[in-house]
């Protein structure tokens, strides 16, 4: 294990390097607020006697929220405390706002401050943020290698797009919920009497419950999971479909979004981001490869063994967005697709091709994958996404 | 140590973790520790306040205004009457706050619940208090000691996660496994218990659908008790058969035939 980070001798005392490893955290896209800073020192004192193992458990039961958020607890804790005996010179990383007392990173070099601050948000971006990105010490790894595409999606997708898609998106959610809420309503043979409130009317007439009150369940919205194909073939139709999944995001909040080409991201969160430029940026750190090969088969599995555990079920309508060109055997397509199958989702495959004179699924892969869609339509731009809400509305 | 840092700030602690891993199992060991009563709340879809918190008892409700009807009582007699105490009916979360001592209130598989039901238990969380309209607010007698569970049906909202202690539940190491297995079945032997719990873990490594759990392990243990087999690499034909109780599905029973089993457990060995 590396040693313990060192601090300068002005250093206010270890309360206020807590509220800084909170601020750290912060920085590294933590959902902590005050509250937890007092949550955080509360755990603290109740550990007696304290050694680096328990304070590291401790803090991470108090700071991390889920699975994934406690594996990269682990690399900032160590990042921030066990810096391998590293002087620490700030330590409270101070807010992006306020220039005056701008230290803003918890790293010992000022250096950062371009790239950590403005570049990484603004459509239009100089080489600066890249370099001063590299030499950061504790800023997360994925960061570094994903740079390198930033460009791309950002020349792909405008805001102005992503409103667009934002209606489209809306509209298409619409389709799909209003047949299921039709659905329910066939189904709704077996409502429930109301008996709270039935004994509540029944005061006014003496006790005599004439008039009965129902219960039926509301309906709930269907939950779109859609899966994008960046691979290098599908470049072309990326801008209306990248626009579509965060309009897709930003209006439906129960909606999933990933992206794949060799290998399979989940951009839901990123997506969400209240800013669409930044919600791009940070897709575009996680697409690292993006326009390369495609292995749809294999991600559909892994998504399939994955995520779709978690988030798939019967409420669920899979939109998978690819032009069905694929690598890898087509056997596994079936197989991936079965599987997904089972867990009572519906599967909608929109091909950009398929738009096509003639076209004809003869690629192996989507030959593979048709007999177990539920619907497989044309969509190469966002017009036709729109188009295809009538389509939806009648499955 | 989530546990005893929850404990110690009076936190809500949320565990999350595969099926099979213990969740449950915690609750029940504290409220042993502590020597307190558990109080469950097994939370599924569409489950409301009404099932969670309280409801008014409606038939005897209805008795009772036939009765007073009938003996000439007035309406607001009636009426205080049947909204008084006796007519209620405890659900676990008011239970659970009405108890003297504290108890360990767990309310198991959260992410089953809606939504709706989520921000409702957030309240009571937050204040231990329960309003009931016709009775005014009932505050908590004992803060209870609570232990959420849950398994990733969906995603719980950040708002519950910031209000609770964070623990990620694993599949228990070697060790712990086979401690585990010791205090639950003595009468499995060491060599044999050591085998089991190898057997089990490597089988956690196979690409399988549903992972084998604790529990899991503990019926094959049990099985394997039944069976009277000594030894893991004895008869794989019978070892075969024991399977039913770590796979689940189909596809799992066919991804491990009775030649993988044999050789998994000639590794465990």
């Amino acid at each position: 294990m590396s040693k313990v980070t060192r601090f300068t001798a002005a250093d206010p005392g270890p309360a206020a390097r807590v509220a800084g490893f909170l601020a750290h955290l912060r920085a590294h896209g933590f959902h902590l607020g005050v509250a937890e800073t007092e949550t955080a020192m509360r755990a603290l004192s109740c550990v007696h006697p304290i050694t680096p193992k328990d304070a590291r458990l401790a803090l991470k039961s108090v700071c991390a929220g889920s699975g994934e958020q406690c594996t990269q607890f682990d690399l900032l804790f160590d990042a921030f405390w066990m810096a391998d005996g590293r002087v620490r010179q700030k330590i409270m990383p101070a807010q992006h706002a306020s220039p005056p007392q701008n230290t803003n990173t918890t790293r010992t070099d000022e250096t950062q401050h371009s790239g950590a601050k403005g570049s990484l948000h603004a459509p239009e971006d100089g080489a600066e943020g890249q370099d001063s990105y590299a030499e950061g010490t504790g800023k997360l790894i994925a960061s570094k290698a994903g740079n390198l595409m930033k460009k791309d999606l950002r020349e792909l997708v405008s805001a102005d797009e992503i409103r667009a898609a934002e209606q489209v998106a809306i509209r298409l959610g619409k389709a799909l919920r209003d047949r299921r809420s039709r659905r329910q309503m066939a189904a709704r043979k077996g409502r429930t009497i109301d008996l709270r409130r039935t004994m509540r009317r029944s005061m006014s007439t003496g006790g005599e419950p004439l008039r009965l009150v129902w219960r039926h369940r509301p309906d709930r919205p269907v939950k779109i999971v859609a899966l994008c194909d960046v691979s290098g073939s599908m470049m072309h139709y990326a801008r209306p479909f990248l626009a579509f999944l965060a309009g897709l995001m930003r209006a439906d909040t129960a909606s999933d979004a990933y992206l794949f080409h060799t290998r399979l991201v989940r951009i839901t969160d990123a997506l969400r981001d209240p800013d669409p430029l930044r919600a791009l940026n940070r897709i575009t750190l996680l697409a690292d490869g993006f326009g390369g090969g495609s292995r749809i088969a294999g991600n559909l599995q892994r998504f399939a063994d994955s995520y779709a555990r978690k988030f798939v079920d019967g409420r669920s309508v899979v939109l998978i967005l690819s032009d069905g060109y694929d690598t890898d055997a087509p056997g596994n397509m079936a197989g991936a697709l079965q599987k997904l199958r089972r867990r009572g989702c519906r599967i909608i495959w929109l091909n950009p091709l398929k738009g096509w004179k003639d076209y004809a699924p003869i690629a192996q892969g989507m030959a593979a994958a048709l007999p177990h869609l539920d619907d497989f339509a044309a969509a190469a731009t966002l017009n036709d996404l729109a188009a295809l809400e009538h389509r939806l509305a009648r499955l | 140590m989530a546990l005893h840092i929850a404990v110690s700030l009076g936190r809500p602690l949320l565990l999350e973790g595969a099926a099979g891993v213990g969740k449950t199992e915690v609750a029940r060991a504290l409220a042993t520790v502590h020597d307190t009563d558990l109080i469950r709340l097994q939370c599924y879809e569409g489950l409301d306040a009404n099932h969670a918190i309280y409801e008014w008892n409606y038939q005897r409700q209805l008795l009772a205004i036939r009765a007073a009807s009938d003996a000439g009582e007035t309406g607001a007699d009636v009426e205080a009457r049947i909204f008084s105490q006796d007519y209620l009916l405890e659900r676990p979360l008011l239970k659970a706050i009405r108890q003297e001592k504290p108890p360990v209130l767990l309310i198991d598989e959260i992410d089953r619940a809606d939504e709706e039901f989520e921000a409702y238990l957030l309240e009571v969380l937050s204040d231990f208090q329960i309003t009931i309209p016709e009775l005014g607010t009932i505050t908590a007698s004992a803060r209870p000691m609570v232990i959420l569970t849950a398994n990733g049906t969906r995603d719980l909202s950040d708002a519950l996660r910031r209000r609770c202690i964070y623990a990620h539940v694993e599949y228990p190491d070697r060790q712990t496994e086979l401690a585990i297995l010791a205090s639950r079945c003595p009468q499995v032997e060491g060599h044999l218990a050591a085998q089991i719990v190898g057997f089990v873990q490597k089988l956690r490594e196979e690409e399988l659908e549903k992972l084998p759990g604790i529990a899991e392990m503990l019926d094959f243990a049990a099985a394997l008790g039944g069976l009277g087999i000594k030894d893991l690499s004895d008869d794989p034909a019978v070892l075969h058969a024991a399977l039913a109780t770590l796979l689940k599905t189909q596809t799992d029973r066919a991804a491990v035939p009775i030649e993988v089993a044999a050789r998994i457990a000639g590794k465990a060995a």
